[in-house]
C-alpha cells in the first residue's frame, strides 16, 4: 500500500506534503516531491486527490494482492474521476459527484 | 534546535475530529485563545483523512438518545459508562445539524428527512469530512493551529496540569506551551501489535497507523487513572485492504458465511466482539476462509458500491477492479484485525467524569482517548469535543493561572539532547517496534494466538515490554522525524504495559476475542460487573476496580 510520485509531473506545489497525516512526503533537491517512508503509508489517498496535475499514483503492495494497477484522480468541479489504469494499458474510469451520497 | 515558549488559554492536544470539534465550540461560546497543537497537518489528520463512509451514531424518528446509550451498553456487556454516553447521544443530533451546515453532504428523502441505515446510522459522503472541519477552525482568528507540531509530554505540578512539551517536526523547534486548560483528544492506540501484513503494506491497518497512543501514555506516565484498557478493539474487515465490512453488512444486507457456505453469525451472536469470536472459530475449525456474502448482488448495487469505497476506503475498489472480481461476482473475504486500544469504539481511555475532566486538574479528555463510551464514531467523538469544550470553560471562570519551573524545561531538554546525540546504538526504533509488536503478538493476545491469553503468557510479555523500554532510552535519531519515532515507540510501550495489566486484572472472558482470558474462559458477573481501572505509583500499574455508573439520569464526580 503506498503511492508513486512522477517527479516529471510534480510541479512542487507542497500540498500532498501538506495534507499528508504521516509526515511521509519530502522534497528532493529539485523540489521535487517524494515519498521518503513508502511502508509507512496508510492509503488514505489524500496525496492523490489534492495533486493539482495527478502526479501521484495509488497503488497496493503485492503482500495485499496488488497486481500492478494504479490509481489516480482527475478534478471537474465537482466530479471526481478515479483513474484506475491496468499494467497492459486499459484503463477504468469511475465517477463520483461529490454532491452525491453514499447509497449505502 | 530553535526554542519557542507559548502561551494559551486552552491547549488542544490533536486536531482531529473531537480536538477540530472542541476549538469551534470554544469560539462560539466565549473568547478565550486556543491553540491546537497537531502532529500532522489538521486538512487531513487523524481518523477522517480518507473520509467517512456514514454518520454511525444518530438518533432516528422514534427513538431516543437513551435509546442509543441502552444499545452501547449491551454491545458493551455492561461495561460502559451510563451518564457518558447519554449525555453525548443527546448531542448527536446536533452536532449532525451542524456539519451539515459546515458542508457535508446527508442523503434525504423528498420531504427533505435523513435517510437511514438502520435506526442510528445515516447515509452521507463523507470523503471530503475533515477538510470541512479544518476549514471552519482555520476561519477562527482566536484559535492558532501549529501543524507538524508533535506534543511529547505534559507539565502537570501537583496533580494539576499547565501545559504540554512539543516538538516540531518539520521545523527542529522545541515547543514549551504554558496553558490554563489542555483538552487532550489525540485518539487511540495503533501499532500496539503485529498487523496484519507486516510486511510492506504494514501501514493498511483499520486505525490511523499514525495515532500511537500518545494522550493514553503521558496520562499514564502523570498518574492519571485510566479504564477498561482490556477492553480491547478488533475490527471484522475485508482481507488484504482492511475495508469497512459494514457497508457491505448493512448496505446490501451481506451475512456472513464460511467456506461451506454456511451462515454462522446466528451461532456466535452478533455483537461487534461476537462477529469477529466467529470468523476466528470458524477458521480455527477447519470451515475458513470467511465471506461475506455479495454474489448475486445486482450491477446497481456493486456500482453503488464502488462509488461508496471510493469515498472512505478506495484500495477495496481498487482492489475490485484491478482483479476483476467485483463484489456482484465475488464473495468478499473477511478477517479480523490485530487490537486496537480506541475509546472510540470500546470503553478503553481516561477515567472522566461526567463533564470529561479527567483526574488530573485542568486536564479533559474527548474522543477516542476518553474512556467509558464506547460507539462513538465521528458524531459521538464531536458531542465529547463539545461537551469538554464547555467544562474548560466552566474551569477557566475560577481557576489558577498555569506556571512551567525553568528546571521542568531543562529536564525536557536534557532528554530529547540525549537521543539526538551522535552515539553508536546497536538497536533501532524501527527494530524496537518489531520488538513490541512481536512480544504483544505472542504473549498478549494478538493474531497469533486467535487474540487468547492466558496469565503465564502475559507475565512474559510485561517483562519483555519492560526490558525493550529499557532498551528504548539507548535510541538515536538523526533529525525531528526520527526524534518523534522515539516517542512514539516508548508512548507505545507505556500503553502496552497498561494493556498487559489490564488483560490479566480482569479474570473472566466477558467479551469473546477482545479479551479471552483461557485461564477465565467464562463471564462471571458475580465478581466482574465492575470496572477495572489503573494508575501508575512509581512506575508500576496498580488495579483500581470501580463500581458500574449505571442508571437513567446518573451522574459521576471524581471522588478520591
Amino acid at each position: 500500500m503506498s503511492i508513486r510520485i512522477d517527479s516529471k509531473i510534480c510541479i512542487g506545489c507542497g500540498r500532498c506534503h501538506d495534507v499528508c497525516p504521516g509526515t511521509l512526503i519530502k522534497f528532493d533537491c529539485d523540489h521535487r516531491a517524494y515519498i521518503k517512508y513508502p511502508r509507512d503509508c496508510w492509503g488514505c489517498t489524500s496525496c492523490v486527490k489534492e495533486c493539482p496535475v495527478s502526479a501521484i499514483r495509488f497503488y497496493l503492495g503485492a503482500d495485499i494482492g496488488g497486481q500492478g494497477s494504479m490509481l489516480h484522480t482527475e478534478q471537474e468541479g465537482e466530479i471526481l474521476r478515479w483513474i484506475i489504469e491496468h499494467p497492459d494499458g486499459r484503463t477504468t474510469e469511475i465517477q463520483v459527484n461529490r454532491k452525491e451520497s453514499n447509497q449505502y | 534546535m530553535k526554542k519557542e515558549f507559548l502561551h494559551t488559554d486552552v491547549l488542544i492536544i490533536g486536531g482531529g475530529t473531537a480536538g477540530c470539534w472542541a476549538a469551534l465550540t470554544i469560539a462560539e461560546q466565549s473568547d478565550r485563545q486556543v491553540l491546537i497543537c497537531e502532529k500532522a497537518h489538521i486538512r487531513r489528520s487523524g481518523c477522517l483523512a480518507a473520509g467517512v463512509n456514514a454518520l454511525n451514531a444518530y438518533i432516528t424518528e422514534g427513538h431516543t438518545p437513551q435509546d442509543y446509550a441502552d444499545y452501547c451498553m449491551h454491545d458493551a456487556a455492561g461495561i460502559a459508562r451510563e451518564d457518558l454516553l447519554v449525555t453525548m447521544s443527546e448531542r448527536l443530533n446536533s452536532v449532525t445539524r451542524r456539519l451539515e451546515q459546515l458542508g457535508l453532504v446527508i442523503l434525504k428523502d423528498a420531504a427533505g428527512n435523513y435517510v437511514s441505515r438502520g435506526w442510528r446510522n445515516i447515509k452521507i459522503n463523507g470523503e471530503n469530512i475533515k477538510p470541512l472541519l479544518a476549514d471552519a477552525v482555520l476561519a477562527l482568528d482566536q484559535v492558532t493551529v501549529l501543524n507538524r507540531v508533535n506534543i511529547i509530554d505534559f507539565e502537570v505540578q501537583d496533580n494539576r496540569i499547565c501545559g504540554a512539551y512539543g516538538i516540531g517536526i518539520e521545523n527542529d523547534t522545541f515547543y514549551v506551551i504554558q496553558a490554563d486548560a489542555v483538552i487532550v483528544a489525540t485518539g487511540g492506540a495503533a501499532g500496539l501489535y503485529k498487523p496484519n501484513n507486516p510486511g510492506f503494506s504494514r501501514h493498511k491497518m483499520w486505525y490511523p497507523p499514525f495515532n500511537t497512543g500518545a494522550g493514553y501514555a503521558m496520562g499514564i506516565r502523570h498518574g492519571a487513572e485510566m479504564t477498561t484498557f482490556e477492553m480491547r478493539f478488533i475490527a471484522l474487515r475485508c482481507k488484504d485492504t482492511i475495508a469497512p465490512t459494514g457497508t457491505l453488512a448493512q448496505g446490501v444486507g451481506a451475512r456472513q458465511i464460511n467456506s461451506l457456505g454456511e451462515v454462522y453469525e446466528q451461532k456466535y451472536g452478533l455483537t461487534t466482539s461476537e462477529r469477529v469470536y466467529g470468523t476466528v472459530n470458524e477458521n480455527q475449525e477447519g470451515r475458513g476462509p470467511c465471506f461475506l456474502r455479495t454474489e448475486g448482488i445486482s450491477d446497481e448495487q456493486q456500482d453503488s458500491l464502488m462509488k461508496a469505497y471510493l469515498n472512505m476506503a478506495p484500495s477495496q475498489t481498487l482492489k475490485w477492479i484491478e482483479t476483476g472480481h467485483g463484489p456482484a461476482s465475488q464473495n468478499v473475504e473477511i478477517e479480523g484485525t490485530e487490537p486496537y486500544i480506541v475509546g472510540g469504539h470500546t470503553a478503553s481511555g481516561y477515567w472522566v467524569d461526567t463533564g470529561r475532566a479527567t483526574t488530573i486538574r485542568g486536564l479533559y479528555a474527548a474522543g477516542d482517548v476518553c474512556g467509558g463510551a464506547p460507539q462513538k464514531y465521528v458524531t459521538g467523538a464531536l458531542a465529547e469535543g463539545e461537551i469538554a469544550a464547555e467544562s474548560v470553560l466552566h474551569f477557566l471562570l475560577d481557576c489558577d493561572h498555569a506556571s512551567i519551573p525553568q528546571e521542568h524545561i531543562d529536564a525536557h531538554l536534557h532528554e530529547i539532547g540525549h537521543f539526538l546525540s551522535d552515539r553508536n546504538t546497536l538497536y533501532t526504533t524501527e527494530q524496537l517496534e518489531e520488538a513490541m509488536q512481536t512480544v504483544m503478538d505472542s504473549y498478549a493476545g494478538g493474531i497469533k494466538t486467535n487474540y487468547r491469553y492466558n496469565a503465564g503468557q502475559l507475565a512474559l510479555a510485561d517483562e519483555k515490554i519492560r526490558q525493550i523500554e529499557a532498551l528504548s532510552d539507548t535510541l538515536h535519531a538523526s533529525d525531528f522525524q526520527e526524534l518523534m519515532y522515539i516517542y512514539e515507540l516508548r508512548e507505545r510501550l507505556t500503553v502496552c504495559r497498561s494493556v498487559i495489566a489490564h488483560l490479566a486484572a480482569r479474570q473472566e472472558t466477558r467479551w469473546h476475542s477482545f479479551a479471552e482470558h483461557l485461564d477465565y474462559p467464562d463471564r462471571d458477573d458475580a465478581h466482574w460487573n465492575v470496572y477495572v481501572n489503573s494508575r501508575m505509583e512509581n512506575g508500576e500499574i496498580r488495579v483500581i476496580l470501580r463500581d458500574l455508573v449505571t442508571g437513567k439520569g446518573c451522574h459521576y464526580e471524581h471522588q478520591d
